[in-house]
């Protein structure tokens, strides 16, 4: 039922009406199948704040812990939350991990009684945008000014990578999402297979062209992409339009200004793109491949270079040789007019974690989260997973696979020209299936002209603007 | 005494008519309800919104282009399913060479063949979508190297990938899997005609088109008529094939978009449950339409034999 009493009340006379043959009494207990449960306030009490326990968890209320189960694993988490059993015995911890989230937590947030702490990832996660305008996240405020784990001098806020605390939030000063890991975005190739050819990383658009004309000529296709999810050409595109018309062409898009899209910038990007294609640097068939297919023909040596994120190595684990040397590169430079230097790069984070309103134990949740961001189960998560976290450091002394050391060292390079396009979480349906599918992979595949899909992500852009269903953001 | 007895009829009713209203009747009249709402679905507080969702289907493009395609399944694919279903059936159990001691018999082999078609039918939907993903990988997938084999490398077709073949590839796969079931069902139909209107037939002279349309299809038009209501419910459907094996998936450019899975990316992606529930709406609208329809245009008279 609704949460006003007096809203109640005409649903179930709409419900009793329209059921008509029903008993009044059976509607009640109906209608709170779908979307029953009030909000009560139903947190545990608050433990003793000490300096061990900055949070005031209470040490025997039990920890209710969902991970999304996908590229990264749940081993972390349970490592993680084996610190917090020490911390605190008498605390229950339950941990369950799955790949359908939102199948398997609506129903409980709908009921009022949803977990402590979501791992909320994957192709099936819950709407974020929805999630904070429905009033059902906790601040995570408290949690980022508490002190770190490591050194209590020091506030978790003060302890993380650059962009991971505003990417948490929405319009407020409240911080709704904490993001875990950190991903590196870009032009990902093996340095082997560019050895072969005598080649280097391209840093000007004009050397791309070169190395794919010479891996042409000896078979082998310049560029692969995940054809059947265009959605993951952004993440050498959109740093690149960064970098040819600046930053604010790309927040500018994030807007959803009227003519965002008509950009030069946008135009010379995709232009750019689109030439891969006329000269038949593209692996053929690449429309028609998953992401997985598209990077097991990478990693076979049929491809030079594909646009990912830096969870390719461990997602590609199985089908990389041993002597591959994966390496990511910043979008090459287009001419001299380039508005930012070369090395700048889309980095942000992932793996977003969030603590329910209505969760019994949110403090919990916190400490837990608190935990994860200290210096030992950041190292523990690099390593199992070959990814960055959000906790700025814990690489230190151990040896990293070659993408993750890459992806260090092309962050190093970009220092402060890191672009974090907020498209892809603000607006999920317009950048996967519209501009993604719709328009991307279209002109990618030839069927489309870089300005008709320009004109075509132009319209797409404005109908979300108009579309009033959508909850808007902007940047600050 | 009468009283007494419809009491005693109600009282067995009452049960399964109670689970019915519960699990059956009242989810529907929810759906209905919640479509006029701006329920995320994500949490339990919503508004009534009237008839703000109706007008938004009315002027939503993927919602139309979702239509055409499930029109276009409607009609192609009970077509070429029952059309290829009938056609194996008599072939299994009429259309063989004629034997001593039986006027009509299946061709050679017909038991195994009745085995082979229905195993796709043990299939789970999702295995049948993965193994055809597969053989459509433009790559390395059967189909383009059985085209390099035979000499016809250059024309690689991009299948999923491309636009005008994808809702194509959607239907040969929906095809393939419920084809076996309707082979049985008929084989099933077929035996139960007896054989001597196919003796005096034959001894008339009439060749197998003519025994086919005019004694096999008649006395079969009562299954065919059910199978035509299943198959259009699964042109209707077509959720698990689309979602696991398109680009995008629903793609690419909205090509394979098809009702069901529009409501799904509403309800579960985009947290518009409610706008979901409208969708849902519609779905029922054409599935009763479609229904009606195929009653109507279905009704002959009934032969008894």
């Amino acid at each position: 039922m609704g949460t006003t009493p007096e809203f109640s009340r005409r649903d179930l006379i709409k419900r009793a009406a329209a059921a008509g043959l029903f008993a009044v009494p059976a509607m009640s207990a109906l209608s709170a199948c779908a979307s029953g449960g009030g909000s009560d306030d139903n947190h545990v009490d608050k433990g003793k704040k000490s300096a061990k326990n900055p949070l005031a968890v209470n040490e025997t209320a039990p920890l209710d812990v969902v991970i999304f189960n996908g590229g990264f694993g749940d081993q972390y988490a349970k490592d993680a939350e084996a610190e917090y059993k020490a911390a605190f015995p008498k605390a229950q911890v339950k941990h369950s991990a799955t790949q359908d989230i939102q199948t398997e937590l609506q129903p409980r947030f709908n009921g009022g009684a949803p977990p402590d702490l979501i791992d909320n990832s994957g192709a099936k996660q819950m709407d974020m945008g929805t999630l904070v305008g429905k009033q059902q996240l906790t601040d995570l405020n408290s949690l980022l000014d508490a002190p770190s784990f490591d050194d209590p001098a020091k506030k978790v806020r003060d302890t993380l990578r650059p962009g991971v605390v505003e990417m948490g939030k929405f319009e407020g000063d409240e911080t709704w999402i904490l993001y875990y890991a950190y991903t590196v975005y870009g032009v990902w190739y093996s340095r082997t297979n560019l050895q072969k050819l005598d080649a280097q990383y391209p840093e000007t658009w004009d050397d791309m062209l070169k190395v794919c004309e010479a891996a042409k000529k000896k078979g082998i296709a310049g560029w692969t992409y995940a054809g059947k999810y265009p959605y993951y050409l952004p993440f050498s595109l959109y740093p690149f339009i960064a970098k040819i018309g600046g930053v604010e062409v790309l927040n500018r898009i994030d807007n959803l200004e009227p003519n965002a899209w008509k950009d030069p910038a946008v135009k010379a990007a995709f232009d750019a793109y689109y030439e891969l294609y006329r000269k038949g640097y593209i692996l053929q068939g690449t429309p028609g491949l998953t992401h997985i297919e598209s990077q097991t023909a990478w990693n076979e040596g049929k491809a030079l270079f594909i646009p990912n994120g830096s969870w390719v190595e461990n997602e590609s684990k199985k089908t990389t040789p041993k002597d591959f040397q994966m390496a990511v590169g910043a979008p090459s430079s287009l001419d001299k007019n380039d508005k930012m230097p070369f090395g700048t790069l889309w980095a942000a984070g992932g793996e977003p974690f969030i603590v329910p309103k209505n969760a019994k134990n949110p403090q919990g949740g916190m400490e837990l989260l608190r935990v994860m961001l200290g210096k030992k189960s950041s190292q523990n998560f690099v390593q199992k997973v070959s990814s960055l976290t959000s906790f700025n450091g814990g690489t230190e002394g151990i040896t990293l696979p070659p993408g993750l050391a890459s992806s260090q060292e092309a962050l190093a390079k970009a220092g402060k020209n890191v672009v974090n396009p907020r498209i892809q979480d603000w607006y999920v349906a317009l950048q996967k299936e519209k501009i993604g599918v719709g328009a991307l992979g279209e002109m990618m595949a030839g069927r489309l002209t870089p300005d008709e899909a320009i004109t075509k992500i132009q319209r797409y852009a404005d109908e979300t603007a108009k579309d009033d269903s959508v909850k808007k953001y902007k940047h600050k | 005494m009468q009283h007494g007895k419809y009491r005693f009829i109600a009282g067995f009713l009452v049960l399964p008519l109670a689970i019915y209203g519960i699990f059956v009747i009242s989810p529907f009249v929810q759906a209905i309800y919640y479509s006029f709402t701006d329920w995320t679905g994500l949490s339990p507080d919503f508004a009534v919104t009237g008839f703000k969702n109706y007008q938004r289907l009315w002027h939503d493009e993927v919602f139309w282009k979702a239509v055409g395609h499930n029109v276009l399944l409607l009609l192609i694919l009970p077509v070429v399913t029952l059309g290829l279903g009938l056609f194996f059936a008599f072939m299994l159990n009429v259309g063989g060479r004629r034997r001593k001691n039986a006027a009509v018999a299946g061709v050679r082999g017909s038991g195994f063949y009745k085995v082979v078609y229905f195993f796709p039918q043990v299939l789970s939907i999702a295995i049948v979508a993965l193994l055809f993903q597969f053989g459509y990988n433009p790559n390395s997938g059967a189909l383009n190297s059985l085209l390099r084999a035979v000499g016809l490398g250059s024309v690689h077709p991009e299948w999923l990938g491309d636009p005008r073949l994808a809702l194509w590839c959607v239907m040969a796969v929906m095809v393939w899997s419920n084809v076996g079931f309707y082979v049985v069902l008929f084989s099933a139909g077929m035996s139960s005609i007896p054989k001597d209107f196919y003796e005096a037939a034959l001894l008339d002279g009439a060749n197998r088109l003519q025994t086919f349309f005019r004694i096999t299809l008649p006395l079969l038009w009562d299954t065919v008529q059910t199978g035509w209501v299943y198959m259009g419910i699964m042109a209707l459907d077509g959720f698990a094939v689309v979602q696991i094996m398109t680009v995008g998936p629903g793609g690419p450019d909205y090509s394979t978009e098809v009702l069901s899975f529009y409501l799904y990316t509403k309800a579960f992606r985009d947290g518009q449950a409610g706008y979901a529930t409208t969708l849902g709406v519609a779905l029922l609208i054409v599935t009763l339409l479609f229904a009606g329809i195929v009653m109507k245009l279905g009704r002959r008279e009934r032969l008894e034999y």
